[in-house]
């Protein structure tokens, strides 16, 4: 029990030109396996044509205690988004 | 279901008055739907439940490989022993986006195999039945896929993000099982008569336990309350399981076979077939350990384990050492 392989987090890129995606975990002993087993949890059906496979323990998070402090600032600052700017229905291209 | 008398470890629903602040703030998220991940804070027993639950789950994913094992080798045609181990492998994998959302919950996988193993951690009852001819291979793709589905689906939207998300994948690639067992039933329903009567044989066979599955009727169903305001349960048993007669029924007609119940019947003014008991008893047998196959899939599980421990153990053992020569270059 002392010697479970390590966890794994698996990331996927599919065909179409997105960014690499989280889609779940795998235990792995060493980084070519994780990325064997990747392949056979998770691309079973043409899923993607890229794997990444990061060790969860060096998996950097923040914690949901700090949720408001970093992201309510974000809130009041709708300033950020196009449409917060009228513009005259006669101008285009904006 | 894939997941039967999950163990809340509460005799009650807690009332608004009696829960603490965090409990509160917590239910309130449960109510508008917003989802839980596994840092939120959580009521112990939420995260003991869904251990049970999801752990339940993930194990009858990976028992339920046996009995369709049995017949890989036997398979009627090439063809046929591709799909059966393309589904096979497909359930290898649910078992382990299952075990993965379980661990998130803080139990680690071992723990959750040696749970398993020692009797402590259960798995669905159906998968304690043989599978005794080809046809049962269909019966359990139509029938026993049938209702996992059933169960899987509104579970899509369960309380818990993993879990949740688990589904969605699960529910995506399960169809295909249900597909193939009703195309090996619909080739045997229209082939000789011996083998109309093995897809016949093989439903009578089935029925029963598939409507089992669905676990015991809401009156006699003690957690149920609890996991469903908890949403980690959508659907009750007896409406999952009535759902699943009503579109099962139909299904049967077209191939030609009948259920083996002497009361079913269709209820025009309720709009639902109508069904006759089921033995509980034997429900409860198999639940104890005493149904057809509990020690054989047990027995099988734990010499694979305790086969295939040494390769887990060489594996790490030649890990550490490539990764310390790393170190030393």
């Amino acid at each position: 029990m002392a010697n479970e392989w390590p966890l794994w987090e698996v990331f996927i890129r599919s065909q179409h030109g997105l960014a690499h995606k989280h889609v779940g975990s795998l235990h792995a002993a060493d980084p070519e396996m994780a990325i064997r087993n990747a392949r056979d949890v998770y691309t079973r059906r043409n899923e993607g044509v890229s794997i990444w496979a990061v060790r969860s323990s060096d998996v950097v998070a923040s914690s949901p205690g700090d949720k408001e402090a970093l992201f309510e600032p974000a809130n009041s600052k709708i300033y950020r988004h196009p449409t917060f700017f009228p513009m005259p229905e006669e101008v285009k291209h904006l | 279901m894939y997941a039967q008398m999950v163990d809340t470890g509460v005799r009650s629903v807690k009332g608004q008055a009696e829960m603490t602040t965090e409990e509160r703030a917590f239910q309130a998220r449960i109510d508008a739907d917003i989802r839980i991940e596994p840092k939120d804070w959580m009521p112990e027993a939420y995260r003991r439940t869904l251990i049970r639950q999801v752990s339940q789950h993930a194990h009858s994913e990976i028992v339920g490989m046996l009995p369709e094992g049995n017949w890989v080798t036997r398979a009627p045609s090439l063809k046929r022993k591709a799909i059966l181990m393309a589904k096979i492998q497909d359930e290898a994998g649910h078992g382990l986006y299952l075990y993965s959302a379980a661990e998130t919950l803080g139990i680690t996988r071992d723990q959750m195999v040696a749970d398993l193993h020692s009797g402590k951690a259960k798995y669905s009852s159906i998968f304690n039945y043989p599978t005794l001819s080809w046809a049962d291979i269909g019966a359990i793709g139509w029938l026993v896929d049938g209702a996992a589905i059933m169960n899987q689906i509104p579970l899509c939207r369960c309380s818990f993000g993993p879990y949740a998300r688990a589904m969605v994948r699960i529910c995506k690639e399960e169809s295909f099982h249900q597909r193939q067992g009703y195309d090996i039933m619909l080739s045997l329903s229209r082939g000789t008569a011996e083998q109309k009567a093995m897809a016949q044989d093989a439903l009578n066979r089935w029925w029963w336990p598939s409507l089992m599955m669905f676990g015991p009727p809401d009156a006699e169903s003690v957690h149920s309350a609890q996991s469903a305001a908890w949403k980690i349960k959508i659907l009750s048993n007896d409406e999952l399981r009535q759902r699943f007669v009503d579109q099962t029924v139909p299904q049967a007609d077209y191939l030609g076979i009948t259920m083996p119940d002497p009361d079913l019947q269709w209820n025009p003014e309720r709009n639902h077939y109508e069904f006759g008991a089921i033995d509980w008893s034997e429900f409860m047998e198999v639940l104890k350990g005493n149904g057809p196959c509990n020690r054989d899939r047990l027995a099988t599980r734990v010499k694979a384990w305790d086969d295939g421990a040494w390769v887990r153990d060489a594996a790490m053992a030649h890990a550490a050492k490539r990764a310390s020569r790393q170190q030393v270059a």
